[in-house]
């Protein structure tokens, strides 16, 4: 007899089971001579997220057991090593839905992806007069590196703005959108405003005139099911250590027809078919762009940060983290002088704010002495802080660990701030 | 922790903060120079009118947090009718000030000791590392405007 549950979501998502995974999460930070001191809150998870004791136990188990170089033995261990590497490979692809799993590359990080096509998809088929559309809201990591391709090929960057409330004007997108137009590279989910741009009309529109668009899913990856095929995602780039996996892991998603078709981005071992000084062949994709040996162990712990979230279920996490932005959005909005920036339907869980008369670096420095930690500054983000004319701001992100009473916390420190400065 | 805060935002940095000093573009300022954070996105110019080796006006713009703007304005209050030598020694004793500890402190020349006591407030963001960058901004700026050069970055 089966025993189906109609709706996972109705399950209680047991928040104090998760935190009892990530063994960071019980510590105390400030203390004194022994004294412990204010428990952590941990809101920083967009910079950065915590690691679950499976991720940890999965990268020192591999190093214990199994470690090796890959690709490049023939002895047990190296075959062993490259087994599970390539185990992650189908994993990442299942979690993007991915036609297969050749159309993963693995990476340092989500920068070194887009970098990795502005280099190699960028300087093979963009040249000069063309045009690259990007948002106003874009991580530096998604206009740097066509900026390098401007100075290098003469390209052109335009840029879709943003509302009041910080959703993409598709309009705007729309008109920016003509026969100069060789890629499209936004963001799926702003690290600042949390705002989810609507991926699948991006990608239609620009298909219409057969544009080609990447999607920056560092953050919508970690909050959401992403879904590569449907929203037909020609390039789509991700990073491991937000994903509570290890730094060091980035992932590029590519259609395989496009990938096949660019030039190596790095040349050294492992991407090449044979070397010789008349010439040298490269392996088909994704090896062609993996020279040198990779974060092997690093991206096991990759895998392992994979099995631990749909272990979890990806909608009940995002169920979860919506009503903890929900609730941190309304008690936060309460307190007089503090002003939220971004404010889209359906956004992610990302809070921005300031408070009125105190500079977010000293907002940061105070919430930290209660075991808040925050972001604060521009996030890497400087055009965006720009154009709310608010400059830096302080960051509250929240993640599958955190909690309401996190959120109260939060709060209380900043209520805290402006009797300090008596804002 | 609550002592530590006090020590780090004394009133007088809240004052500083709040109501800048010499924050003003002087007319006939003849040397500038810009410090950034790019950090935290702090940005200040600095303004001197320097004339015969003597800093005869100093004055700053810009938008920073508390402590980097208590700094700025202090610095401008300190600096004012010093020798470029002066200042210089003024700096540098400043960042000792803010970066070790007393019995580490160099050697840098004759120094104002009535402008060190009031500088005195700023020794909390020994407590505070990261904020370190945020109290010596303007002093780079002050130094490197002295010195001729357009920026100066805390980074």
């Amino acid at each position: 007899m089966d025993t189906q549950i109609a709706d996972p979501t109705l399950i209680t998502y047991d928040v104090e089971r998760v935190r009892a995974d990530f063994p960071v999460l019980s510590r105390t930070v400030h203390d004194k001579k022994g004294k412990p001191g204010k428990p952590l809150v941990y809101l920083d998870s967009a910079a950065s997220a915590q690691k679950p004791r499976q991720v940890i136990d999965a990268m020192t188990r591999f190093l214990e057991e199994d470690y090796s170089n890959i690709h490049r033995g023939v002895h047990f261990l190296s075959q062993t090593a490259t087994d599970q590497f390539e185990a992650v490979r189908g994993k990442v692809a299942r979690f993007l839905n991915a036609p297969s799993e050749r159309n993963i590359v693995f990476t340092r990080s989500a920068t070194e992806a887009v970098n990795l096509v502005a280099h190699s998809y960028g300087r093979a088929f963009l040249s000069e007069g063309d045009e690259v559309i990007v948002s106003i809201m874009e991580h530096h990591a998604n206009i740097v590196p066509w900026q390098l391709l401007q100075a290098d090929k003469g390209v052109r960057i335009k840029v879709v703005p943003v509302d009041d409330r910080g959703v993409l004007d598709l309009d705007a997108y729309a008109d920016l959108l003509s026969d100069r137009t060789k890629l499209v590279a936004i963001t799926h989910c702003s690290n600042v405003l949390g705002t989810v741009t609507p991926a699948k009309e991006i990608a239609r529109l620009a298909h219409e005139r057969g544009v080609p668009v990447l999607f920056d899913g560092s953050q919508a990856a970690v909050h959401g099911v992403v879904d590569v095929q449907n929203i037909d995602a020609d390039f789509y780039v991700m990073t491991g250590h937000k994903l509570y996996g290890p730094t060091g892991t980035g992932v590029l998603y590519g259609k395989y027809d496009l990938l096949k078709k660019m030039p190596p981005y790095q040349g050294g071992g492992d991407m090449i078919e044979s070397v010789s000084f008349e010439g040298t062949t490269f392996k088909l994709p994704p090896a062609r762009f993996e020279a040198g040996t990779p974060a092997i162990t690093e991206v096991i712990g990759l895998g392992a940060a994979l099995d631990y979230i749909e272990s979890l279920g990806r909608e009940a996490i995002a169920a979860h983290e919506h009503d903890l932005l929900r609730y941190a959005t309304e008690k936060l909005s309460q307190v007089e002088g503090v002003r939220i920036i971004g404010t889209a339907p359906g956004k992610g869980p990302i809070l921005s704010f300031t408070v009125e008369g105190v500079h977010p670096h000293d907002v940061g420095t105070i919430v930290d002495q209660y075991g808040v930690a925050v972001r604060v500054g521009r996030h890497c983000a400087e055009p965006l802080s720009e154009r709310f004319g608010v400059g830096p701001t302080a960051r509250a992100s929240f993640a599958l660990y955190n909690t309401r009473a996190e959120a109260d916390a939060l709060v209380s420190s900043v209520i805290a701030v402006k009797e300090f400065f008596g804002a | 922790m609550m002592d530590e805060l006090r020590e780090l935002y004394q009133e007088v940095i809240l004052d500083h903060g709040k109501n800048p000093r010499n924050f003003r573009h002087p007319d006939d300022a003849n040397r500038e120079a810009k410090g950034e954070n790019p950090m935290c996105g702090d940005r200040f110019m600095i303004y001197l009118k320097l004339k015969d080796g003597v800093v005869e006006d100093v004055a700053f713009q810009g938008r920073g947090c508390a402590i980097s703007t208590a700094s700025a304005s202090m610095m401008t209050e300190v600096v004012k009718g010093k020798t470029e030598a002066e200042a210089k020694a003024l700096f540098e004793t400043f960042h000792d000030l803010c970066t070790k500890d007393d019995h580490e402190h160099g050697d840098h020349g004759p120094v104002d000791e009535e402008a060190m006591e009031k500088l005195m407030v700023m020794s909390g963001v020994r407590q505070f590392p990261v904020r370190v960058k945020c109290a010596t901004l303007a002093w780079h700026a002050m130094n490197a405007a002295i010195e001729g050069q357009d920026k100066a970055s805390s980074e």
